[in-house]
This record gives structure tokens, C-alpha cells and sequence, in this order.
């Protein structure tokens, strides 16, 4: 099969699958994820197959694998889709190929499939577990199999659709369609949990935040079809092309702006509310609301790769203009964006106490990582970051997860009434789940940059490397003291989980997941690992050259003129090195004593800072006041009170008013006297004349004969009168 | 031969006999017997204007026929009511027989 054919076919699969399983299958659990799963692995064989074919063709960033279809018509010409392969979306593939389908493969055990059907499990509520006896006739409350565990495989399989749809796409319509697509699937997913008031908060919040991108995103859209009349990519990134969007200004002139730099704003808004960059990140640590691997296929494999990825693959058009390294307009916004929510997001992680939140802020971090990396220009690294990324950050959420579902175990075990998601109630879980515990522990190496045999240390160490080549130091600073802050939380969250004694009882009876959870983390943890290796720098002392720098070749391929290898440095080197060993040692330090029921030591350390980071610098709070409430405000005074009530209101009842007065004086004027009055008059007087003609009804033949003689007489003299006068 | 006018004579005193029967008598068999004067009466000037003015023709007498068939037919519905009137009531007089009053 050729290539392009094989990637038109990629998204088939999942979507299929949803449809199946919403139509057909939702009754046979076992059936709807065996075919979830075989679409995940065709899929995957698909993009893997891409992957080494892209990988063996030579200038294929030059040339790549692509094909189009007319699809509408636009007047004389045909607005066109297709399918575009070049080393960026190869690359994309080969992680949300892996990831996707070790999220399907893990959300088996993770749904406790196998388990008894709960006591009193609902649709729309996490099972709560079931009693089952053994041999002795002991009860034993288990985990028991999720409610709507069909429903689940279909929705992330339709997520997987928008991914892939997302990836394949060679062009900006198509791109947004599978982005769309995702949206949708992440409030599904988010609010999958339904009869919980904040899964129903979360969703909905999810959605409206992404909206807000979404929007300007359209309109960065709309804004280059009428520039260039097309949104396909072989025709945005022709050097023609973008010269002339650098050259012409922007509609209205704003702030000096490029048409380019419009385009690339608006569109940079657009991965804003889709990777939770700093002001719209508040929807994804409410989005762990939903179930672990909807966590993770947001979070790593998807949804949140998609924003960095959309911005990687426009980086011409963002950088177009620039000359002589200096940063364009929306190249300087994204270093600054990036790099201020790489830190902010960090500084919350500290103070967090749920486990998957944590990983949620250490997300939004990360994401500021790459957006800054890409508004240096460190192209390559961003994309690195991004792959590596996905990698440890699934493995991360499915390593925890996996300690959620041990210790909800205990909980389960022991009765108890403790969050089986806060750190603090967890502790020596190394010696229960000894599988999650070392596949975690890579991951949040890798996450913190732990040296030399981390992918996180590679792809880390470069963006830091790029930013200190260039001369960018402020960035720099920014991020590598977000690196040490990662590295602390990380080894904070890793020594309060897995490390000690256990706090709980729950803890204590904390037990290891079964294969499908725990093969997954190992697979991801082998690319947590050995992905970095492929990055290595050539000039990197000792290590470097022994295997090739694939990974900035063959991306770096992608852009017009391959982006060129920095001279190394030792001074990002040492830095880095410093900041991820120093914050692991200060986080296991700080946390290797913590007992039960003591309080966090950095709430001590930190005095108020430690509440301003626990209530998330109160972000929530001030956008309640300035954006909820208000909208509330209006929607309720001036949509409700005013247009509803006043206006619309008012104008029916002012027509009503109106028919019911001249019903009114129909009724008074022409119904009651006339029409009424003329039927009256022939009913009563029928029964007036009757009442006055019954007095002859005597009853009495005789006395009839006699007014019969009468009469006769009567009209006997009448006519004689008659005939006589005439 | 005798007039015309005595038979007219003896048919109108007839009626007004029989009339005079229907109207003040309180028996219902007396008022019956009164009709039936009031008949004979008419038969009377049916047969005398046929025999004065057209005894070639036969319509005086068909008449008269018929009016005694008539006359019969009444007789025994009305007697039949009577009879009928007297086993549920125990009364034939005229008077107290006003069922059908207001």
C-alpha cells in the first residue's frame, strides 16, 4: 500500500470503531474493546509503517509523502484536502501511535474489566466496588467493572480519530476539524463521570476555555484564506508566500503588525486555550476529573500535543520576517507566554497534594517549556520536547493512575474513608507496587531532566542549550529555574508516594494493578528512556557521535533551510545538570521523614506563599469575578430581565393585550346582544307564546268541540260577510 | 212528492240534535251516539240532493256508503276506547277524562 494511501486510511479505524460500538455493541463490554483495541493497533501498525518509511526517504522534507481531493467547490476552484507527510508528522505518529494505543490497552484494567458488576453502581458515577465471598464465605468488598465501560472505548476512540484526523491533515481546515473533534471528546471525556457536580463543572469549563482559543484560531484561519485563498501547506510555506505575508501589514495596522504576525497571533491563540498556556490554563487541572487514561490521552498523547504541534508545523509562517535571529511579534509573544507559565505552573505543582494534579500542573509547564523553546526559534528542540514529553508524561499519568487504583484497593480493603488521590495519604507504596513504582520513578526522572540516561534530560537540555547559544537569557533563567522546580516537586510527589512508610491503612493494602496497567508503563517507560538517546548532541563530551543526532536531521528536514546544530556549550550543561540534581536531592530531603497526619514542611517553608500556590495564584477566583459572574450578571440582567422579560415579553403581551381588548368588544358589542340576543328572543318568545296558549289545553274533548264550533262559526261569518260585501 | 227542503229541514234539526247530544252530555257513550246522529244527518243530505238534483249519478251514493263505513270504523274504535278507558278508570264520563290537560 502506497504511503499517502495509508495515511488517508490512518484515522479510519478508531472512528469506525466509535460508530460500531455506539450503534451496535454497547452491550458486550468484552467485544466493544477487543475492537477498540484492534482499531488502536491498526492505527499504530499504520503510523509505524509511515514512520520507517519516512525515515528511510531522503529529503522528505523537501518532498513528502502527500495527496489531495477536491472537496468544495469555490466557485472555479476546489477548496482541497489531503494527507501530508513530512518528518514533523512522522514524527507526531510515532508517538500518538504508541501512546494512544498503550491508553486503549491500559484502560482495560484500569475500567477493572473482569471485576463483578458493582453493589449500587450508576451510569455516570465511578464504581464504588463489590461484595463478593470467597471459598470460606468471608465477604470481601472488590473493584468493581465501570457502568459505561463501552461507552468509554468509544468515546476515546473518536478522540483518537481527531488525532490522527489532526496529524495526517495537509492543511489548516482539516487540522482544525480533528482539533474540534477533540474538544468535543475532552468535555465527553472530562464529564464521563456525569452525576458529579464537579465532572459536570470541569467539562463544561474545558469546553468554554478551549472555545475561547478556538475562536481566534478560526479567525487567524479566515484571516489567511482571504490573504493567500488557500489553508493547504505546500501553499502557506512557499518562501513567495510568506515574504508576502511578512510584507503586508495587518487589517487596521495594529501595533505594527505583519499579515504574518496577525496569522500567527491569532493562531497562537489557539494553542493558548488548547495547551492550557498562562491566561486559559485554568481547564486542565479541573479536566483530572475525569478517568486516568482521559488524563493521559489529553494531557500527553493528544489534545495538548495537538496545540504545540500546530504551532511547530506554522513555525514558518510565525517566523516569517525575521532577520538576522531577531524574534518576530508572535515569536516573542510565545517566548514570553511559554516561559512565564513554565514557571508559573511549576511554583503551583509545590503546593499541590493530589497526586494527578500535580501531574496536571507539571503539564501546563512543560507545554510552557516547548511554546517558549519555539519562540526562541529552538524548532527542533521543541518538537523533541514535545515527542519526549508525550512519552514520560502518559507514562506519569498511568503510573498514577495505577497508584489511584492500588490504593483505591486498600480503601476498598480496609473501609476507610481517605482520598485515595492525596500523596500525603500514601507512602512506602515501592514495596506494594513494585512495577508502578519503577516505571514512575523513570517517568519522573525523566520529567525532572535526570542526567545522561533520561529523554527528559536530552530534549530539556537542548531547549536550555538553545536559549543560552542564542543570547536569550532571560528566557533561560526562567526555564531553568522552572527545571529545578520541577525537579523538586517531582521527587516531592515521587518520595511522598512511593518512598517511606505508609501513612494509611489503605496504603498499606495497596496492591499492584493487573498486566494491562502495568504493561503499558513498562513499554512507555523503554521510550521514557531510550528516546533521548537519539537526540544526543554530537559535540557532547565523551557520549556524543556514538549514536547520530537522528532526531534534529531528520526533523529538522522539515523546515526550508535545516535549522543548523549548535556549537556546544558547557555552561547549559552544568546549569541544568545542577538545577535537576539539585532539586531531586532537596525534594527527597525535604520529604524523605514526612509521618502521618504532619503537615506539608513547605507550608512552613513558604509561610503565605504556600496558600497563594494552593489556591493557584486564585486564578479561579479572579476569573469568577471578572468573567463568570459578570457574564451571569448580564445574561441575567440584560438577556433575561431586559430583552427576555422587557422587551420580547412585553411585546406579546402587549399583542395579547391587544387581541383580548377587541376580543373584548366583539364579545360585548356584537356577540352578547346581537348574535346571543336574536336566539334568546326566538327561544323565549316560543316559550312565552306557549306558557299564554296552554290555558286551552283544558283536557276536555267537549270543551274543544265548542272553540272548534266557535271558529267555525267565526270563519262561517267571515266569509258570509265577505261574500255579501262584494 | 215531498220538497227538498223538508228533508233539508229534518237533516239540519238532526244535526243539531246530535250536536246538542255531543256537547252537553256526560257519558262518552252518549257523546259517540251524538256523532253518530250527526253522521246519519250528513247521509241524509247526501241521498236528498242525489235524488233532487242528480239521480242519474252514482256519486251521492257512494258517498253515503262511505260515510257509513266511516262511521262504523269510529264506532269501534271508539268504543274500543271506552272500554278501555272504563277497565283502567271505572268512569265513562266525558268530563274526567283529561289526561291530556297541561
Amino acid at each position: 500500500m502506497s504511503t499517502e494511501l495509508l495515511a488517508w486510511l490512518l484515522p479510519l479505524p478508531p472512528l469506525l470503531v466509535f460508530i460500531f460500538i455506539i450503534l451496535f455493541t454497547n452491550r458486550y463490554k468484552a467485544f466493544s474493546h477487543s475492537i477498540a483495541i484492534s482499531a488502536a493497533l491498526l492505527s499504530w501498525l499504520g503510523s509505524m509503517v509511515i514512520f520507517i518509511r519516512a525515515i528511510q526517504t531522503e529529503h522528505l522534507g523537501a518532498n513528502p509523502f502527500t495527496s489531495t481531493i477536491n472537496w468544495i467547490p469555490t466557485g472555479d476552484t476546489w477548496l482541497q484536502i489531503g494527507v501530508w507527510i513530512d518528518p514533523l508528522s512522522a514524527a507526531t505518529l510515532f508517538f500518538v501511535g504508541w501512546t494512544v494505543l498503550m491508553i486503549f490497552l491500559y484502560s482495560i484494567g484500569y475500567h477493572n474489566f473482569g471485576q463483578p458488576q458493582g453493589d449500587h453502581d450508576q451510569k455516570g458515577l465511578q464504581p464504588h466496588g463489590a461484595t463478593v465471598a470467597d471459598e470460606h464465605g468471608h465477604k470481601h468488598i472488590v473493584p468493581s467493572i465501570e457502568p459505561m465501560y463501552s461507552r468509554f472505548f468509544a468515546f476515546i476512540g473518536l478522540f483518537a480519530f481527531g488525532m490522527y484526523t489532526l496529524v495526517v491533515s495537509d492543511n489548516l481546515l482539516t487540522l482544525f476539524v480533528g482539533w474540534e473533534i477533540m474538544g468535543l471528546c475532552s468535555y465527553l471525556l472530562i464529564g464521563f463521570w456525569y452525576q458529579k457536580p464537579t465532572a459536570r463543572a470541569a467539562m463544561i469549563k474545558a469546553f468554554l476555555t478551549t472555545r475561547v482559543g478556538d475562536v481566534f484560531m478560526l479567525l487567524g484561519i479566515a484571516y489567511l484564506y482571504s490573504s493567500i485563498g488557500s489553508l493547504s501547506y505546500s501553499d502557506i510555506f512557499k518562501p513567495e508566500t510568506l515574504q508576502i505575508l511578512a510584507e503586508t501589514p495587518a487589517i487596521g495596522g495594529i501595533l505594527g503588525l505583519s499579515a504574518a504576525g496577525m496569522i500567527g497571533t491569532l493562531l497562537f491563540i489557539g494553542t493558548i486555550g488548547k495547551s492550557a498556556q498562562w491566561p486559559l490554563h485554568v481547564w486542565l487541572p479541573d479536566a483530572m476529573e475525569g478517568p486516568t487514561p482521559v488524563s493521559a490521552m489529553i494531557h500527553a498523547a493528544t489534545m495538548v500535543s495537538a496545540g504545540v504541534y500546530m504551532v511547530i508545523r506554522m513555525f514558518p509562517l510565525l517566523s516569517a520576517g525575521s532577520e538576522h535571529g531577531l524574534l518576530t511579534p508572535p515569536m516573542m509573544l510565545m517566548s514570553v507566554i511559554g516561559a512565564f507559565t513554565a514557571i508559573f505552573a511549576a511554583t503551583i505543582a509545590l503546593a499541590q497534594n493530589d497526586i494527578k494534579r500535580v501531574l496536571a500542573y507539571s503539564t501546563i509547564s512543560q507545554l510552557g517549556y516547548m511554546i517558549a523553546a519555539l519562540g526562541i526559534g529552538a524548532y527542533v528542540a521543541a518538537a523533541f520536547h514535545l515527542i519526549t514529553h508525550a512519552f514520560f508524561k502518559a507514562l506519569l499519568f498511568l503510573g498514577s493512575g495505577s497508584v489511584i487504583h492500588g490504593v483505591e484497593h486498600g480503601v476498598l480493603h480496609t473501609g476507610e474513608h481517605v482520598d485515595p488521590q492525596d500523596m500525603f495519604n500514601m507512602g512506602g507504596l515501592r514495596k506494594k507496587m513494585p512495577i508502578t513504582f519503577i516505571t514512575f520513578l523513570i517517568g519522573g526522572l525523566a520529567l525532572s531532566g535526570f542526567p545522561l540516561f533520561t529523554a527528559g534530560f536530552w530534549s530539556k537540555d537542548e531547549i536550555l542549550a538553545d536559549a543560552f547559544g542564542h543570547g536569550h537569557w532571560v528566557v533561560f533563567i526562567i526555564l531553568a529555574f522552572a527545571a529545578f522546580i520541577t525537579a523538586f516537586y517531582t521527587m516531592r510527589q515521587i518520595t511522598l508516594t512511593f518512598l517511606g512508610e505508609s501513612r494509611t491503612e489503605s496504603a498499606h493494602h495497596a496492591q499492584e494493578t493487573p498486566w494491562t496497567m502495568t504493561l503499558p508503563l513498562i513499554i512507555l517507560a523503554v521510550f521514557a528512556i531510550g528516546l533521548g538517546w537519539f537526540g544526543i548532541s554530537e559535540e557532547f563530551p565523551v557520549i556524543g557521535g556514538i549514536i547520530p543526532n537522528y532526531v534534529h536531521e531528520f526533523i529538522g528536514s522539515t523546515l526550508e533551510e535545516m535549522p543548523e546544530a549548535l556549537p556546544f556549550n558547557i555552561w547549559p550543561l552544568v546549569v541544568s545538570l545542577v538545577v535537576a540534581l539539585g532539586g531531586l536531592t532537596l525534594g527527597w530531603l525535604v520529604y524523605r521523614n514526612q509521618k502521618e497526619g504532619a503537615e506539608d514542611p513547605l507550608i512552613v517553608a513558604l509561610g503565605p506563599v504556600h496558600t497563594l500556590l494552593k489556591n493557584k495564584y486564585y486564578f479561579d477566583e479572579i476569573y469568577d469575578r471578572i468573567f463568570v459572574r459578570p457574564a451571569y450578571w448580564i445574561s441575567d440582567t440584560f438577556t433575561n430581565q431586559i430583552l427576555d422579560q422587557g422587551i420580547i415579553d412585553g411585546l406579546l403581551h402587549f399583542i395579547a393585550r391587544i387581541a383580548s381588548s377587541v376580543g373584548g368588544i366583539l364579545r360585548n358589542y356584537f356577540d352578547k346582544p346581537i348574535v346571543n340576543g336574536f336566539g334568546d328572543f326566538v327561544g323565549e318568545g316560543v316559550k312565552k307564546v306557549g306558557r299564554n296558549l296552554k290555558i286551552i289545553q283544558t283536557g276536555r274533548v267537549q270543551q274543544y268541540l265548542i272553540m272548534a264550533l266557535v271558529l267555525a262559526f267565526g270563519a262561517m261569518f267571515y266569509f258570509v260577510f265577505t261574500f255579501l260585501q262584494r | 212528492m215531498i220538497p227538498l227542503s223538508w228533508y233539508l229541514i229534518f237533516a239540519a234539526s238532526l244535526f243539531c240534535i246530535g250536536l246538542y247530544g255531543v256537547l252537553v252530555r256526560k257519558n262518552a257513550i252518549a257523546i259517540l251516539l251524538g256523532i253518530e246522529l250527526m253522521l246519519n244527518s250528513v247521509n241524509i243530505n247526501l241521498i236528498a240532493f242525489w235524488r233532487y238534483r242528480d239521480p242519474e249519478g252514482i256519486a251521492g251514493q257512494a258517498f253515503a256508503i262511505i260515510v257509513f263505513a266511516v262511521a262504523a270504523a269510529e264506532v269501534a274504535v271508539g268504543l274500543a276506547l271506552i272500554i278501555s278507558i272504563y277497565r283502567r278508570r271505572a268512569t265513562v264520563v266525558a268530563d274526567d277524562i283529561n289526561l291530556m290537560k297541561w
